[in-house]
């Protein structure tokens, strides 16, 4: 059974896909780079990235799928599971195999998984929309930095470019060390090099601007002030807002 | 602005917000325009959840909590011994600007205890509206109460501004209304409701004419009923929620159940549980009613007038129409695959898109995500295991009583043992 590497992008596992197509493989195992393990496999090769290539696959897939079966394929890439790969390969030759429209077939089983897998992914970009907190910096930039389970960034880039056209942000990933600058013309890519002890949530004022402060107060005031205590339920609360997302809330800082 | 007196007048305008319990902010289709603030086309977003599990969507405040009125339900009610607050036009636009560019709030949920007239209390929730769409070029979400009496200019004018308007009609029978607010009548409710419905029906027949129409409240309106506070049974509140949905075209009818907030004799006193599992029943009963095909009354009618508590107003209406099952999953239609108790609007369309391929049996069901253990007496696939013994209603629901536990266990024990 034959290995390829690609570089972790979804160009390169497009372009990975094509060489199983192109070389005919009946099994092959696709792998990102910085998840392999070394050794475990005797016959492996290197992927480079084709656009071209990965074009032709991308442009073939969106002919055999609904848009919203390309973009829970898309979906399912980012959420950097192990064995995804392996699933999302079935789902396409499934896909390539059928003359019909496949991607609704809910009794296969990749093809359910992968839709499955999407939702999760999809619920993880909608939390993100959601938990963004922007924080103003002293040169008038909203700042925010999150960590994701599944790599969302490139999913949420266009909600919030849309949103937010009149003011400069950054949405950094801390876990994925690469962000999202908009600059009130385009959004790019950007890494940083944070300070060795920069705590994401700490308000320091060296960096935040003074009235910062003074709005996360008054939001935090919101939060408690709207609060029916006779209706508590800390389980549905927990269920929204499940704990590991609670240090980039504003709302849920001790005060 | 001065943050001190901002922050002391936040806390109590907000704390007197929070019994109305909208806090939608889908459906309005404003699109960010010339590089300005905000955008509200997707759905809905909850940017965080209180520790009672409700959504906060929006900055919910009361503009001011001076009231004129006295209705007995209310915690602003005039004759009500709190503190008072009262937020300028300006400071409302700014602290809705400044929460929403740290992505806080989709937008302002604006409402107002009624102070001098309707008029002058309605002409400044405008101007709040007025103020962020045109001076700061906002595209979010604003939801603007409609003042009970506000005349119909001034209803136009919160049309062009707002995205939702909503007024709450509180009680839901006049006579209870007659009992609990004698200084309000149904008449100055639905009088703003009226003019905005005709004013949608307009804005939208002038659009597909002349595309440049501006947008008149996109996101519709809605009203809300406490639940719990003047003795109505379950059948007069659905039967005048499905009044208000028919006859006023209400996006939402919001169900709140009544939190006791004084010593008043007409009402249940502090210290009595919040009607929650009555609620999301009634919650339930509205969605059958809107996404499932359910006519109310199916549900509600002579004689069941009130909703079971120990199982939902589905699989209740099931167990009495039991000669209406079981229905076979891969040639039903979609109204009766929705009818079956523990299937989701959700699951029914993954069933339709399914079965187009083969022929789906319990492993699949199982995988869809059906929750079998009530539908599984309602249903046959391909499979000879199915429900073949005779059972009588009660045994069914018996039997689904024994193997599934309510989220509600505590509140459904407490509450029956009451009659036990």
């Amino acid at each position: 059974m034959k290995n390829l590497i690609y570089d972790g992008t979804f160009d390169g596992f497009l372009t990975a896909v094509f060489c199983v197509f192109e070389q005919g493989l009946s099994s092959a195992t696709l792998q990102n780079e910085f998840a392999q393990q070394p050794g475990l496999f005797s016959d492996n090769e290197t992927i480079y990235t084709d656009e071209t290539k990965a074009n032709r696959v991308w442009k073939g897939l969106k002919l055999k799928l609904s848009p919203q079966g390309s973009y829970q394929l898309y979906a399912a890439f980012l959420s950097e599971q192990e064995g995804v790969e392996a699933l999302l390969l079935d789902y396409i030759q499934y896909t390539f195999s059928q003359n019909k429209r496949v991607d609704k077939d809910y009794s296969h089983p990749s093809i359910l998984k992968i839709a499955q897998i999407a939702k999760s992914v999809g619920r993880e970009k909608h939390r993100m929309e959601a938990f963004v907190r922007f924080r103003l910096t002293k040169d008038q930039l909203y700042f925010a930095t999150i960590e994701p389970d599944f790599n969302v960034l490139p999913l949420i880039e266009k909600h919030f470019k849309r949103r937010y056209a009149d003011q400069k942000w950054v949405i950094y990933d801390l876990k994925r060390k690469y962000g999202l600058f908009y600059n009130l013309d385009r959004v790019e890519v950007i890494t940083m090099d944070l300070p060795e002890n920069f705590i994401a949530t700490n308000t320091d004022d060296s960096f935040f601007a003074a009235e910062e402060f003074e709005f996360q107060k008054l939001w935090q005031d919101y939060f408690k002030a709207t609060n029916i205590a006779s209706r508590k339920n800390m389980k549905l609360h927990l269920r929204h807002v499940p704990k590991r997302y609670w240090k980039y809330l504003s709302e849920k800082q001790p005060n | 602005m001065s943050f001190q007196r901002i922050q002391e007048k936040l806390k109590i305008l907000a704390d007197a917000a929070k019994y109305d319990v909208s806090c939608s902010s889908s459906g309005s289709k404003r699109a960010n325009t010339n590089k300005g603030l905000g955008d509200a086309t997707g759905m809905g977003i909850c940017h965080s959840y209180t520790e009672d599990g409700r959504c906060v969507s929006l900055l919910k405040i009361l503009l001011t909590n001076h009231c004129i009125f006295d209705c007995a339900y209310c915690v602003t009610r005039k004759s009500n011994d709190v503190k008072r607050a009262a937020f300028k036009v300006q400071e409302v636009v700014d602290l809705t600007i400044n929460f929403y560019r740290r992505n806080y709030i989709e937008g302002l949920f604006l409402s107002s205890g009624i102070f001098k007239s309707a008029d002058y209390t309605m002409e400044r929730l405008v101007a709040v509206a007025k103020k962020l769409r045109k001076e700061e070029n906002f595209n979010g979400y604003i939801h603007l109460k409609s003042i009970p009496g506000a005349s119909d200019e001034l209803m136009r004018e919160a049309g062009l501004y707002a995205d939702r308007l909503s007024v709450n009609i509180e009680i839901p029978t006049e006579a209870g209304l007659k009992k609990l607010a004698p200084d309000k009548n149904r008449a100055d409710f639905i009088k703003p409701m009226v003019k905005v419905k005709n004013e949608i029906i307009q804005y939208k027949a002038e659009k597909k004419i002349i595309k440049s129409t501006p947008k008149f409240a996109p996101a519709g309106q809605s009203t809300q009923m406490i639940i719990g506070a003047s003795g109505e049974n379950d059948f007069q509140i659905m039967q005048t929620s499905n009044y208000f949905y028919n006859n006023y075209q209400l996006k939402r009818v919001y169900y709140s159940g009544y939190v006791p907030i004084s010593y008043d004799e007409r009402l249940p006193q502090i210290g009595s549980a919040v009607p929650m599992l009555r609620e999301n029943r009634l919650y339930q009963t509205d969605w059958l009613m809107r996404f499932y095909g359910f006519d109310v009354s199916e549900i509600l009618n002579e004689q069941h007038q009130n909703l079971d508590l120990d199982v939902d107003p589905k699989l209740s209406w099931a167990l009495r129409n039991l000669h209406e099952f079981p229905v076979d999953v891969n040639s039903a239609d979609q109204r009766m695959l929705a009818r079956i108790p523990g299937l989701g609007m959700k699951s029914v369309y993954k069933i339709i898109n399914a079965r187009r391929y083969r022929r789906l049996n319990w492993e699949h069901l199982k995988k869809i995500g059906v929750a079998l253990n009530r539908a599984r007496y309602f249903m046959v696939c391909d499979s000879n295991l199915f429900e073949k013994r005779d059972l009588t209603p009660e045994k069914i629901k018996g039997l689904i009583l024994q193997n599934s536990t309510s989220k509600y266990q505590n509140t459904l024990s407490n509450q029956l043992s009451l009659f036990g």
